[in-house]
């Protein structure tokens, strides 16, 4: 009787322990096995946690509200969205310019990344470090973008119109700068100055790891010339890097600001420069309307993760 | 033998002609990329009456260098002194970065090497963070801050860039290529998992710690601070510069004494780095 009794709650116990989903089981044994992997991985797992997850989905919340940092934050609904597509004209501007910049400045400084890194890549070894300088230098200067506001000033001093002033093309200096015709090219340009960046030096790296050997063999193949050599052997070797460099170029691409807010000022000229990010700066760091920006900034996040995840599916193809 | 007529076979692939036309084109977007780089470091040796020459002048002709005792005086009469600026600045981007290097560290090696539950799926939520721009995370952000009590503070700044998850992706692929041979027979000699990661592990992966400080370096050094920092105090570097540009004419030689200043440090370990980070940048590739 005695020994039954203590028997059975044990006997419960391995009941109850085996009525545990099984993978459920093996997992917890898994992950005390690793624990000296999850102490390693903690304090960083916890800040990204913090800092870039948490914040998405805040973020998304809090664009189905009303918020303004004071008040506790009032349910909308869709307001926030229809708001933007329906009563506020600036947010389509910016939505033209973001992807005018996007659909321009991608593309673009992808195929200026790969030539350079292509044409540097056949350089001397002295001559290519110097040429990587030169061209990636731009994008780490920190803020030095801001000679362009010097070259591009709208008086004579401006090297620009000192120029063309000095060739007698133009007899009156242009206000770059204040003019809704040129602004937009201006800040597109300044963007693809500083757009030779990680993504660049991935492709130089990648190139360098191509294995020389499949050249022979290509040529053995009947490969021609350097653009089926590059088709059919480079390119599908340094797939991965072109995936990441793609990713890079994409999403700085839909996140033009900064350069906009610095040269063409902010507002800029009748919302000439204006993008989706400095709409949102707008919204969320003057006019305090939380909720509104916060949808903005959900618009932007679904855009740029769904371009990103398109162009990755279209480069699985590249050489095939 | 064989490597040289595979060489001669390379040549005729390369008609002269392409070859000029090639050079060329590099040449004329190099000069683009260098240009304004040039304009910068010549406009902060410009005398005052050189800087407002016209026609205006590439080159500097009598270099000089008033523009930095004009900025030294003039942020010496300003309410917060100059060297204010430049502590924030370097005290931010040391600390956060050397926080990054670490934590990504710590936290790559057992994504590199080990299998364990929740691994995978953390790398491909990093993975998918690269696809959209922390200026998406902004506002959140703000507001995260402010019940930490964290605005208007270093931390506000430092401690989300220990975090940034190019470093992490990066460090983890780079990670990869160690052979797990050599963590097998540390680990059969007794040693913890900590101390493979500080001894074997670290001293292995010294390009990519280069590469990650250059990426973090980059980014905190041109922080300007921000809605986070609001105190005249606190505020770094790229916030004064644009301060004095915004004083116009007169300003424009202490300002690009700045910009000067402000380029040629990231500039400066970049070209003590590169072939690090080229090798690190080898690994970078996405895997399908």
């Amino acid at each position: 009787m005695d020994r039954a009794e203590i028997e059975g709650p044990s006997r419960q116990e391995q009941a109850a322990r085996s009525m545990l989903p099984s993978a459920l089981r093996w997992r917890l044994l898994e992950a005390k096995k690793h624990r000296h992997s999850y102490v390693l991985l903690a304090p960083y797992t916890i800040l990204f946690l913090l800092f870039t997850v948490l914040p998405v989905l805040i973020a998304i919340v809090i664009s189905f509200t009303s918020f303004n940092l004071l008040e506790f934050p009032k349910w909308v609904g869709w307001h926030n969205y229809t708001r933007m597509f329906l009563e506020d004209e600036v947010f389509l501007i910016a939505v033209k310019n973001t992807f005018l910049f996007a659909g321009i400045v991608g593309p673009l400084s992808y195929l200026m990344c790969f030539v350079f890194a292509w044409l540097v890549n056949e350089l001397k070894p002295r001559t290519r470090a110097l040429m990587t300088l030169f061209f990636y230098a731009p994008s780490i200067s920190g803020n030095v973008f801001f000679i362009w506001q010097i070259i591009f000033s709208g008086d004579r001093y401006g090297y620009v119109n000192g120029f063309l002033l000095d060739l007698g093309i133009i007899q009156q200096p242009i206000i770059f700068l204040k003019n809704e015709q040129y602004v937009l090219w201006i800040v597109l340009l300044v963007q693809l100055w500083l757009s030779l960046g990680v993504g660049f030096l991935a492709f130089i790296a990648g190139l360098q790891t191509v294995d020389r050997t499949l050249f022979e063999a290509g040529a053995v193949d009947g490969i021609r010339n350097r653009w089926q050599e590059l088709w059919f052997i480079t390119l599908p070797s340094m797939r991965p890097q072109l995936m990441f460099g793609a990713v890079m170029q994409i999403t700085a691409s839909f996140a033009v600001a900064d350069v906009s807010t610095q040269l063409a000022g902010f507002p800029s000229v009748n919302y000439a420069a204006h993008t989706i990010v400095t709409h949102l700066e707008d919204y969320g760091s003057i006019r305090f309307e939380m909720g509104y920006a916060s949808a903005i900034a959900t618009m932007l996040f679904i855009v740029m993760v769904g371009s990103n995840i398109v162009v990755q599916k279209l480069l699985r193809k590249v050489g095939d | 033998m064989s490597t040289i007529s595979t060489g001669n076979q390379k040549r005729l692939n390369r008609s002269f002609t392409g070859d000029l036309f090639l050079t060329l084109f590099l040449a004329v977007f190099a000069a683009f990329m260098v240009i304004p780089l040039v304009f910068t470091v010549s406009n902060a040796l410009k005398p005052l009456n050189e800087l407002f020459l016209f026609p205006p002048t590439l080159l500097v002709r009598h270099p000089t260098l008033t523009n930095f005792a004009d900025l030294f005086h003039l942020m010496s009469n300003s309410w917060v002194p100059f060297s204010r600026y430049v502590f924030n600045t370097i005290f931010i981007t040391l600390a956060g970065t050397a926080g990054h290097v670490l934590f990504a560290s710590a936290a790559a090696y057992p994504l590199a090497k080990h299998r364990f539950p929740g691994g995978r799926l953390l790398f491909s939520i990093v993975v998918l963070s690269l696809m959209f721009s922390p200026k998406v995370t902004n506002i959140p952000n703000y507001v995260i801050m402010s019940r930490l009590g964290w605005i208007n503070s270093y931390a506000a700044i430092i401690v989300p860039a220990f975090a940034a998850s190019l470093g992490l992706y990066l460090m983890k692929q780079f990670m990869e290529q160690i052979p797990d041979a050599l963590l097998e027979a540390a680990k059969i000699d007794g040693a913890s998992e900590y101390r493979i990661f500080f001894r074997i592990v670290m001293p292995l992966v010294k390009p990519a710690w280069l590469t990650l400080i250059i990426l973090s370096f980059q980014a905190l050094w041109g922080t300007s601070g921000g809605s986070f920092i609001y105190s005249e105090q606190l505020k770094p570097l790229p916030y004064a510069l644009g301060q004095i540009i915004q004083g116009g004419i007169v300003r424009a030689g202490p300002g690009a004494a700045v910009a000067l200043f402000m380029m040629i440090v990231p500039v400066a370990i970049f070209i003590v780095s590169q072939s690090s980070i080229i090798q690190t940048m080898t690994s970078s590739g996405m895997k399908e």
